[in-house]
């Protein structure tokens, strides 16, 4: 880096500290003496807590009318038929998305990549569309009258065909209004519940992942701790949507003489920080990690009096929705490549006509093809309610290899081409890893 | 509403399949594998049996019959489960139990399929309750069917067949052979037939009996057609040499075959899935669909991705059998099935090899047997590369001159 450069930026209020650091970082001293990951770390560290920030004030979440039994969507009946194609009501659903995603979401997607923010209309129209209330009951002012696991993976597929990113900004409150409606007691639903069903949706994120090599979301570092009658929080949650606006939290945590279990925690409660944390994809997302610091909750915080196959039904549930954004981007690479390489030649003639480019497109809609029936399938028995974590992981694993691969296809068949922001597929090949990173934040 | 299930009305056949994979599949597979071309005289009784499960059922058999496509009037928007899913589940069963087997089952041979996907009604009559083979492969032509050599030639009311075919399943046992040959040399694809040949027929000499990687159990014939001589009404479908129509009326029968032996490869890829994870098991590894696989031991996480990539096949399959069943067009998704399932039972069915060390590769056990029978079954039927080239000429809309 040149001196001058170092001398802009230092000029443009940096002051000493960065041209300091930049000496260091270019010194071959650090790496000698081994200390280049530790100091890297360090610096980390403290830079990144310019990007700290309080967590946002909450509206009141109020009780209008109280329920006196939690509201339940009803199972999913199915007249015993093998059967892929969406009823009526999903068909009209996906069109509608579909015609979203691809005016709408599609045309913003480079630019909310860029700036990290997905823009309040899109949040606003995916609201309208109600795709965060489609897990709540209808006596909670809900609008699904059935289980809709499988509606709401139709849906997040046609969505995140326009973008995964924004299709992660704009679901993640539906992942909290979910959760509430499918293991909310009878007050945690008439207090939460009406904010999500009314226009002014808040931002709200279901927090479960953390920041460790191969989390396991039943095997939480987050701890809950009784203390009284109170449960007291401490942790730190990754890769949140939408993270410094969210109003309330599902927070999955390791509950003293319980286990894994999910605590209701809203944003103003004493304790939370959030902290900024851009990753490798989903941008559009404006990423944060929520950190709970002796962040105290009433006892009718916890969800489902802590039942573990609650919380496991939610893991599972979560990888059936990160599968059908993986589903929904799978398709966009598919159907990006297609007329590229038909358009593109070499050689005299357009590169689709060589086997190898050709074989690597078939291959990307065979593995389409089986990531969003299995996707189907695990989604489609939850509604029943069959058993479905074997399907849940068998489409995870799907979505997470398969889906890895197409997004690197979809980059190879456009060439240097593809490495260039000018084309969506580095952003979808970005995307794509997330499927299988991401637990929680998202459900059907 | 969406659901890959199963379906109930097909459970009695599902588990009627299951339980002749297991009596009587099973306990004689190691035996025909050792017993390359001896007759497996077991199935005979079998096979009468499922003739009679045929005829007292709408449910189509559990055998590699003939897929006919079901044709609706109109699009009524009604959801139909029928003869080619549950063809398709039984079929997935019986090759759970042995798929060499299953190719050798009396009256249920391709050439079977062939005739009932494309013969009149009368020659349905005709030749109905017959075992039929089929002959396509010549030594020259194997996946490019066009360029066969063998001719038909008509005179007076008969054709007169002349050329050499291989790779014919169940040659020797069969009474029947549907053999493909060209009317007119000069006019490529669009000339050639298929023609139903009597296994008594003086003309049509077995040559030799092939020894083979697997699938042992079932005979694979040579013949020689010298001057053989047929009936003008043993040609299958339209005698018409129409370039326009071209290819499409011989190669229908592959758009209906192709997801039987997909679910060929899915029952095989299971069979070899279902003896790991009880052997996995036993050693002490556990497979938990909760927890991250890469959490797991690398034994259970290689499982899982095997097992991830035979549901992938397995429901691929599903899909193009209740296609057809709705009148759908169905040609890529048999396509896309056939390669999926070819390529991941040979994966899975090596991988499980390795999984269980010497205990898997000895001959012992059957997961070294189902390790070779598997490479077949992502050959025959179209080969993985023709399969990926139907699929890409379909996705990209290209020609078979512009795609090669």
């Amino acid at each position: 880096m040149s001196s001058t450069t170092d001398r802009g930026m230092a000029e443009r209020g940096m002051g000493f500290g960065l041209r300091a650091l930049n000496r260091l970082a270019g010194s071959d001293l650090l790496d000698r003496i081994r200390l280049r990951k530790q100091v890297e770390r360090a610096l980390f560290q403290s830079t990144k807590q310019g990007f700290r920030s309080a967590t946002a004030a909450n509206r009141t979440f109020k009780a209008a009318t109280k329920l006196g039994r939690p509201a339940r969507q009803p199972r999913a009946k199915s007249s015993g038929l093998f059967d892929i194609t969406p009823d009526d009501e999903q068909q009209m659903l996906q069109e509608a998305v579909g015609a979203f995603a691809a005016e709408q979401v599609r045309p913003a997607a480079l630019d909310a990549d860029a700036k990290r923010e997905t823009p309040k209309e899109l949040l606003d129209t995916a609201s309208e569309l109600g795709l965060t209330i489609l897990g709540v009951p209808e006596e909670a002012g809900g609008v699904m009258p059935e289980r809709s696991a499988m509606t709401a993976v139709l849906a997040s597929e046609a969505l995140a065909h326009g973008d995964m990113g924004i299709a992660y900004a704009t679901l993640a409150p539906g992942a909290v209004a979910t959760a509430i409606g499918l293991w909310g007691d009878a007050d945690q639903e008439s207090t939460y519940l009406p904010a999500f069903t009314g226009e002014d949706v808040p931002a709200a994120a279901l927090a479960m992942l953390e920041p460790r090599p191969l989390f396991d979301p039943l095997k939480l570092d987050t701890q809950a701790r009784k203390d009284g009658d109170d449960w007291v929080l401490d942790g730190v949650k990754s890769l949140i949507a939408r993270a410094k606006d969210c109003e309330l939290f599902v927070v999955a945590a390791d509950a003293e003489g319980i286990g894994p279990a999910l605590f209701i925690v809203e944003s103003s409660t004493k304790g939370l920080t959030i902290e900024d944390e851009p990753a490798m994809g989903l941008r559009a997302a404006t990423t944060g990690r929520l950190l709970l610091e002796g962040a105290r909750v009433p006892a009718a915080a916890i969800m489902a009096e802590g039942e573990r196959e609650a919380y496991v039904e939610c893991v599972d549930r979560s990888r059936i929705a990160w599968c059908s954004l993986a589903v929904g981007t799978a398709q966009a690479v598919l159907d990006y490549v297609i007329p590229y390489v038909n358009e593109r030649t070499a050689f005299g003639e357009p590169i689709s006509n060589r086997q190898a480019v050709a074989f690597s497109v078939s291959d990307i809609g065979i593995e389409t093809g089986g990531m969003r029936l299995a996707t189907y399938r695990a989604a489609s028995r939850a509604d029943r309610g069959d058993e479905f974590a074997r399907e849940a992981a068998i489409a995870r694993k799907l979505c997470s290899d398969k889906g890895m691969q197409i997004g690197s296809e979809g980059v190879q068949l456009l060439g240097g081409h593809g490495f260039i922001k000018e084309h969506p597929v580095e952003r979808w090949y970005r995307d794509l890893r997330a499927a299988g990173v991401m637990e929680g934040a998202l459900l059907v | 509403m969406i659901n890959l299930e199963t379906p109930k009305k097909f459970g009695p056949l599902v588990s009627q399949a299951h339980q002749v994979a297991t009596e009587v599949f099973r306990p004689i597979s190691r035996k025909y594998d050792v017993a390359e071309h001896e007759y497996p005289k077991e199935l005979d009784m079998l096979a009468s049996l499922i003739d009679g499960m045929n005829e007292g059922s709408d449910i189509g058999g559990a055998g590699a019959t003939g897929v006919r496509r079901e044709s609706k009037d109109k699009d009524d928007g009604s959801n139909r489960n029928g003869s080619n899913l549950s063809t398709v589940l039984g079929v997935i069963e019986l090759c759970w139990g042995d798929v060499g087997l299953l190719l050798t089952m009396p009256r249920q041979g391709l050439g079977n399929s062939a005739i009932a996907s494309v013969a009149t009604d009368e020659q349905l009559e005709q030749y109905g309750g017959k075992w039929a083979a089929m002959a396509i492969t010549e030594p020259e032509a194997g996946s490019d069917s066009a360029s066969i050599r063998t001719t038909a030639e008509l005179d007076g009311d008969e054709y007169v067949l002349n050329g050499e075919k291989i790779y014919v399943t169940s040659g020797e046992r069969a009474d029947l052979v549907v053999v493909w040959a060209s009317l007119d040399r000069s006019k490529g694809r669009a000339a050639i037939k298929s023609f139903i040949v009597e296994r008594s027929n003086p003309g049509m000499k077995l040559d030799r009996l092939e020894h083979k990687l697997g699938i042992r159990a079932s005979d694979t014939a040579a013949f020689i057609l010298d001057d053989c001589r047929v009936p003008k009404e043993a040609l299958l479908g339209s005698p018409e040499v129409d370039v326009k129509a071209g290819f499409g009326g011989a190669m229908q029968t592959f758009d209906n075959t192709r997801p039987l032996v997909a679910a060929m490869a899915v029952g095989v890829g299971r069979a070899s899935l279902d003896e790991t994870r009880l052997r996995l098991t036993e050693a002490g590894v556990e497979i938990d669909y909760s927890r991250p696989a890469l959490g797991q031991s690398a034994a259970a996480a290689r499982f899982l991705e095997m097992e991830a990539d035979y549901e992938a096949a397995r429901l691929l399959t599903l899909q193009a059998a209740w296609m057809a069943d709705n009148g759908k067009p169905n040609s890529l998704q048999a396509s896309m099935a056939k390669a999926k399932a070819g390529r991941m039972c040979v994966d899975v069915s090596l991988g499980c090899v390795e999984l269980c060390g010497a205990f898997g590769y000895g001959e012992n056990e059957l997961l070294e047997k189902w390790a070779r029978d598997a490479k077949i079954l992502d050959i025959f039927e179209g080969t993985q590369q023709i399969q990926l080239l139907i699929v890409a000429r379909q996705l990209l809309g290209k020609t078979s001159a512009e795609l090669k």
